[in-house]
């Protein structure tokens, strides 16, 4: 058994889970708070990643300066998203939004396509080295901040919803919107704010993702791989989100150890997460944290 | 304080719910809204608080002021900013978040520093002692300490003038009791306006300096608390007892009486 490539596939999927987990996480944002099942969540990195690609290489800017300016204009990015084009379909059949976020998620790679092209552009260097070791393994420096970021998020998600007063007031209107509305807050504020971050910090996943692998539509696959992680979780929990994403992540990375030792089938990777998520829906079909709902009797 | 004018209220732009409905509410005072189901007094609260848009509702005639100011078919959010606050029928807390919590968000519309939130919810635990206890999430608390739960989630917001949606619903005979009692000090003690929709008559008329008695969506009479409390109508519709022949059984087994007001 060859542990060294064990070890490092396993560190790897823990990495890349976290990022699952991170984007997971804007996932249920916005189908808690708005009950929009979003199909267009990978467009989110593709299109932060592509942003940020444009102001380092093209205009030239420092990353510390290009990185904030992404993360801006992807919040607004998601604000207006929403006020344009989910506002007016409050209201409407479940279904029917759907559809729209799937329309958007085309629309969004067919127009990064056309701007940026379809062939993989590298991000310019910014760390000094390519790869740090951690425990005898080589780890490439852009995982060990996205680890690092992925945490402060997590906590940061955390402290938000829980202390803050715009979180709380999301909270309340993810639970219920009347009640929401007779304590004073905005819904569509929170809409707004709920759409709003999940585009930045999605965008952030992106940009990490594109500077190891570079940035190319392929990126949008992360949307798909998402949808494993959420249902896996439970749809609405975001602690179930993070603990989703890695497991997805460690159970591609030990299929892909599976297959390259023994079964040689190819491509396991991609598809052992779908395999696993149908076995727990058929034990679990609300998930591994979904929300099981108080009822007093 | 309040007064609403003659107002029409219509939901799904097609049935009429309210049709003509004034209620005066001085300052300082509790005004009691009576009156059987489906009479239109939720509806005249939300219509109040503007939650009628969440649910197709319209003030199509008439208007409603607030302190002066036109309110009618504003925004709900504006109108917990001007002071007037709505605790919902079926005490509609959240359920998934803790006591605490669920107070904290009750100032969600006030500019207060984290300290002064901390004593606005030490000053809501000393009217109700039973809440500072509990400390699990909301939806497990029994249906009285929710209740007192909404009231307390009310009063965070500091309003001048509180609609209270039955505040009743599902308790027991004691606890009625002592969440009237509550009501009635808050009152005293905060200066907080109140409307109060009940189906307890009894319970709200003895606490209330006024009321009025909807049927059908109108009003159909109104009063200060003894004329109500020993008008005759009143008496045997609501408040049980009444007239002696109602007492005869041969009466009472023919047809139950219904009152037509009008």
């Amino acid at each position: 058994m060859n542990y060294e490539l064990l070890g490092n596939l396993l560190v790897n999927g823990a990495i890349v889970g976290t990022l699952y987990g991170v984007v997971a996480m804007c996932f249920v944002l916005i189908y808690k708070s708005t009950q929009v099942v979003n199909f267009a969540q990978g467009e989110f990195l593709l299109i932060g990643a592509w942003v940020c690609w444009a102001l380092l290489v093209k205009f030239g800017l420092p990353f510390w300066i290009g990185f904030p300016i992404t993360l801006l204009f992807m919040f607004f990015f998601g604000v207006l998203l929403q006020l344009v084009v989910l506002r007016p379909m409050i209201g409407e059949p479940i279904i029917s939004v759907i559809m729209l976020t799937i329309g958007l998620s085309i629309f969004f790679q067919a127009s990064m396509s056309w701007i940026f092209g379809v062939f993989v552009k590298p991000f310019p260097q910014i760390f000094e080295t390519e790869s740090v070791s951690i425990l005898g393994l080589q780890v490439q420096t852009a995982y060990v901040m996205s680890m690092i970021i992925s945490v402060i998020i997590m906590v940061g998600f955390y402290y938000f919803f829980k202390h803050s007063r715009a979180g709380l007031a999301m909270r309340a209107t993810a639970f219920d919107q009347q009640v929401a509305q007779s304590l004073g807050i905005s819904v569509q504020k929170a809409f707004a704010l709920s759409w709003a971050i999940s585009a930045m910090v999605s965008a952030l996943a992106g940009v990490v993702v594109g500077m190891v692998n570079g940035v190319s539509s392929a990126l949008s696959f992360f949307g798909i791989k998402v949808f494993p992680a959420v249902i896996l979780g439970g749809l609405d929990s975001i602690v179930g989100a993070i603990a989703g994403g890695l497991i997805i992540g460690l159970l591609e990375n030990f299929a892909e150890f599976l297959d390259s030792q023994y079964f040689h089938v190819g491509n396991m990777y991609t598809v052992a997460p779908f395999y696993i998520l149908v076995i727990i829906l058929m034990i679990k079909p609300y998930g591994l944290f979904g929300t099981k709902d108080i009822e007093r009797i | 304080m309040l007064s609403v004018n003659n107002i029409e209220v219509v939901y799904d732009e097609v049935i009429l719910v309210l049709r003509g409905v004034s209620i005066e509410v001085p300052e300082g005072e509790i005004v009691t809204l009576l009156g059987p189901n489906g009479a239109g007094k939720s509806t005249t609260l939300k219509a109040i608080s503007g939650l009628l848009k969440s649910e197709d509702g319209e003030v199509t005639r008439g208007d409603i002021t607030f302190m002066g100011e036109q309110i009618s078919n504003h925004q709900a959010e504006e109108i917990v900013r001007k002071g007037v606050f709505q605790v919902m029928e079926g005490r509609r807390i959240i359920e998934d978040m803790t006591v605490i919590e669920n107070l904290r968000l009750g100032a969600y519309t006030r500019k207060a520093g984290r300290s002064e939130i901390e004593d606005d919810i030490e000053m809501v635990f000393s009217y109700f002692p039973r809440l500072k206890e509990r400390t699990g999430l909301a939806g497990y608390l029994s249906g009285g300490e929710q209740q007192m739960l909404a009231i307390g989630r009310a009063m965070m917001a500091k309003p001048r003038l509180m609609l209270l949606d039955e505040p009743s619903m599902g308790l027991s005979p004691l606890l009625v009791k002592e969440v009237f009692h509550i009501i009635r000090s808050i009152n005293q003690e905060q200066g907080i306006t109140m409307i109060l929709v009940e189906q307890n008559a009894n319970m709200a008329l003895r606490h209330a300096s006024y009321g009025y008695i909807m049927e059908s969506g109108k009003i159909v009479l109104d009063g200060s608390q003894e004329e109500l409390l020993n008008n005759e109508d009143v008496k045997e519709f609501y408040l049980g007892g009444g007239s002696e022949e109602r007492k005869s059984f041969k009466n009472l087994k023919s047809y139950k009486r219904r009152k037509r007001w009008i």
